[in-house]
């Protein structure tokens, strides 16, 4: 076992338990950070395969945005345990098919990949895995690239338009109004005769 | 009308906050005034309040009438005084306290004493290590009374032209 | 020795030279870090007229090993009801990060722990997993000071680090690498090619993300004192706290260090070439490690110097700046930029 090896089992073995431990532990908050874990070794884990733009994308994506608002939400609400097991036995069918026909399609589409194809040969040192994403990305796929890019901008929109409230009613200062402000604006001088 | 323009690029300057930064990289520069405290002191005045002291006469009597004046004018209540007819037929204290933890180092006290028996000095380098020292006595306003009297004297002398 | 050396296995021998290299960069980074901390309070001090401290040792130079000294001796206090272990761990994972990027950062041409393609995305992402500490440590000490403050800081990491985002975007366009070193050497050619200037906006946009990122002054609501009290590590005491402290600096410094490669040309020197070969001061004024230092610096310098000088910002204010002010300007600046690129305007997109 060479140590590239050692290191892939450490880290791949790190992620099956900690995607264990997303569905089994309790406390959601922990819940939570085994997920980041999880997503973490399975970012090293593609770093050692050599994805390096799409290991790095993952932890920055993931890890460093989506889960951190995960966390966010999941700490300020009041879960209440007791009442999350309460459904279990009556949504556990639905789950069980679920999960089944999710294992069975991952099964199949390794059954599907013939054993005997040769691994793809190690790509040379000089050809930028980012450069090849990039243009890949950017000519064959580009426009389920860009209308993935439009649907997300419209849940932007939406999303904000739904939360957005107005308070016209609020008083607030405007510093930089204020700063702003010139004599000429404020100040009228009035010439008026003297009442003797 | 060009106003809002103006304002909008200046703001993008960060002008105002370049011309702070100004001051302070132009005081990294400047001389300190910082003074090293136990090797360099600040210049004290005449009329510091420190801590309190009671004065004799020339001839060793002590000042001190037994008046309370100091007790009546003291804001805190910081003074306790007792007092009785000595042999000679005087007036005095028997008993003189101020609670320095009470004391507000108001000088009214100083000011109220008609015979300048009861002053503030301009020690202020003292500590306490046990309970119940913070009671000034007699003996021992009498004791700083009798060993800083020249320096008592000479700040006084300074400040006497202004009352 | 040698002997030993080459019986060891072949994969053992890579460990130890990589643990070597990582001990020959962290150690002059620590002590970096904590004269930082002497730094910070010497300058603030001149700039406020006063002398700082200058007790401990010659001028006061030993401070900083006081300092940590008496953090070392002070007790751990563990506050009840609060999740014990996610109580240890968020220091870690806040100084964690910060020290990990340094594996990407060239010191000077070829000086490189790791010299991987995507070196300036690998950065963004180590920076943003550090706010991981900070939400873990003010979630495990059950104090509601801890969680305003951790909060508060952690919706200003995630603000920011959009607009750092965009900044690095700009940044790999002109150089058109991810490559830290690559980045480097696309600036070469003197002062006017670095990128400073054709990205002034964007630079200022970077570095004063990088202040709102480390939640340094005026950005440091996170710690807000007069409201609460030290936000996230209120906590915390002894050790734990001196870790989120060094974190604290080494992420500025990793900010420094990161702006002067970005934008000020990382150990490129700016004096054109020709004067390298000048004698005695040649070698001084010829590209090099010094340089590199030298830009860090004084960015390092500009930390101190805006807290020195600006109020702080309100909380409101800090987030209109980073999505209203500094998104727009980004996003503006790298339409520009493509068409200067399409365009192969001279001398920085040719």
């Amino acid at each position: 076992m060479t140590f590239t090896q050692f290191v892939f089992f450490v880290f791949a073995t790190v992620a099956v338990l900690s995607a264990v431990a997303v569905i089994t532990l309790r406390n959601p908050v922990h819940a939570v950070l085994a997920l980041v874990l999880a997503f973490f070794s399975a970012a090293a884990a593609w770093l050692l395969a050599e994805a390096e733009f799409l290991g790095i994308t993952l932890v920055l994506v993931y890890v460093g945005a989506v889960m951190v608002l995960f966390l966010f939400v999941v700490m300020m609400l009041d879960i209440n345990i007791a009442r999350m097991r309460e459904g279990f036995a009556r949504y556990f069918p639905v789950g069980l098919v679920v999960a089944l026909v999710m294992g069975a399609e991952l099964v199949l589409y390794v059954l599907s990949r013939a054993p005997e194809a040769p691994p793809p040969a190690p790509t040379p040192a000089e050809v930028s895995n980012t450069r090849m994403l990039g243009e890949a990305l950017y000519t064959q796929y580009l426009y389920p690239f860009e209308i993935a890019a439009l649907i997300l901008l419209v849940a932007i929109v939406a999303a904000i338009t739904l939360t957005l409230r107005r308070r016209p009613d609020t008083k607030y200062l405007n510093p930089a109004e204020q700063i702003r402000v010139r004599r000429e604006e404020r100040v009228r001088l009035v010439k008026m005769k003297s009442e003797s | 009308m060009l106003a809002p323009i103006k304002n909008f690029f200046q703001t993008f300057m960060l002008l105002e906050l370049f011309r702070g930064l100004r001051v302070t990289g132009y005081r990294l520069f400047t001389r300190k005034f910082t003074i090293q405290y136990p090797e360099e002191k600040a210049p004290i005045s005449p009329r510091f309040r420190g801590l309190h002291a009671l004065r004799r006469y020339p001839n060793g009597e002590e000042r001190c009438i037994a008046c309370k004046l100091c007790e009546a004018v003291c804001p805190a209540l910081a003074i306790t005084i007792e007092s009785e007819e000595r042999a000679d037929g005087t007036r005095r204290t028997t008993r003189y306290d101020i609670d320095l933890f009470k004391c507000i180092y108001c000088g009214f006290c100083e000011e109220a004493c008609p015979v300048d028996s009861i002053v503030e000095t301009h020690i202020y380098e003292y500590h306490f290590e046990r309970r119940g020292e913070q009671i000034m006595t007699k003996e021992k306003l009498l004791a700083i009374g009798d060993r800083y009297e020249a320096e008592i004297a000479a700040a006084k002398a300074a400040d006497a032209p202004y009352r | 020795m040698t002997e030993l050396w080459t019986s060891l296995p072949e994969d053992l021998r890579t460990v130890v030279v990589i643990l070597l290299k990582i001990v020959a960069v962290l150690v002059p980074l620590m002590t970096a870090v904590a004269y930082t901390t002497f730094a910070e309070r010497k300058i603030i001090g001149y700039m406020q007229v006063r002398l700082g401290p200058n007790r401990v040792g010659p001028k006061g130079w030993l401070q900083p090993i006081a300092d940590a000294l008496k953090l070392l001796f002070k007790e751990v206090v563990v506050p009840t009801q609060s999740d014990r272990y996610l109580f240890f761990i968020a220091p870690i994972l806040s100084l964690g990060p910060s020290l990990a990027a340094w594996a990407v950062i060239p010191f000077n041409d070829g000086w490189v722990l790791a010299d991987i393609d995507a070196g300036l995305l690998y950065v963004l992402a180590l920076t943003s997993v550090g706010v991981y500490g900070i939400i873990i440590a003010g979630w495990a000490s059950n104090s509601k000071y801890a969680l305003l403050g951790a909060m508060r800081s952690a919706a200003q990491i995630v603000a920011y680090e959009i607009a750092m985002g965009f900044a690095l975007v700009c940044v790999l366009m002109a150089a058109g690498s991810l490559n830290l070193g690559d980045i480097v050497r696309g600036q070469q050619g003197g002062l006017l090619h670095w990128y400073w200037l054709p990205l002034l906006p964007i630079f200022g946009v970077y570095f004063i993300s990088g202040v709102a990122e480390t939640n340094r002054a005026p950005f440091d609501v996170a710690e807000g004192e007069s409201e609460i009290v030290a936000g996230f590590h209120v906590e915390y005491s002894g050790m734990a706290f001196a870790v989120f402290f060094l974190a604290e600096y080494a992420n500025m410094i990793l900010i420094s260090a990161l702006t002067a490669l970005m934008f000020w040309g990382g150990w490129l020197s700016p004096f054109p070439e020709s004067w390298s070969h000048w004698p005695m001061v040649g070698g001084v004024l010829d590209d090099g490690l010094h340089w590199f230092l030298l830009k860090t610096a004084f960015f390092l310098f500009c930390f101190l110097w805006f807290r020195a000088t600006f109020p702080r910002y309100r909380y409101d204010q800090i987030m209109r700046l980073g999505w209203k002010v500094f998104i727009p300007v980004t996003l503006v600046w790298i339409f520009l930029e493509g068409v200067a690129v399409a365009l192969k305007i001279e001398p920085w997109f040719a």
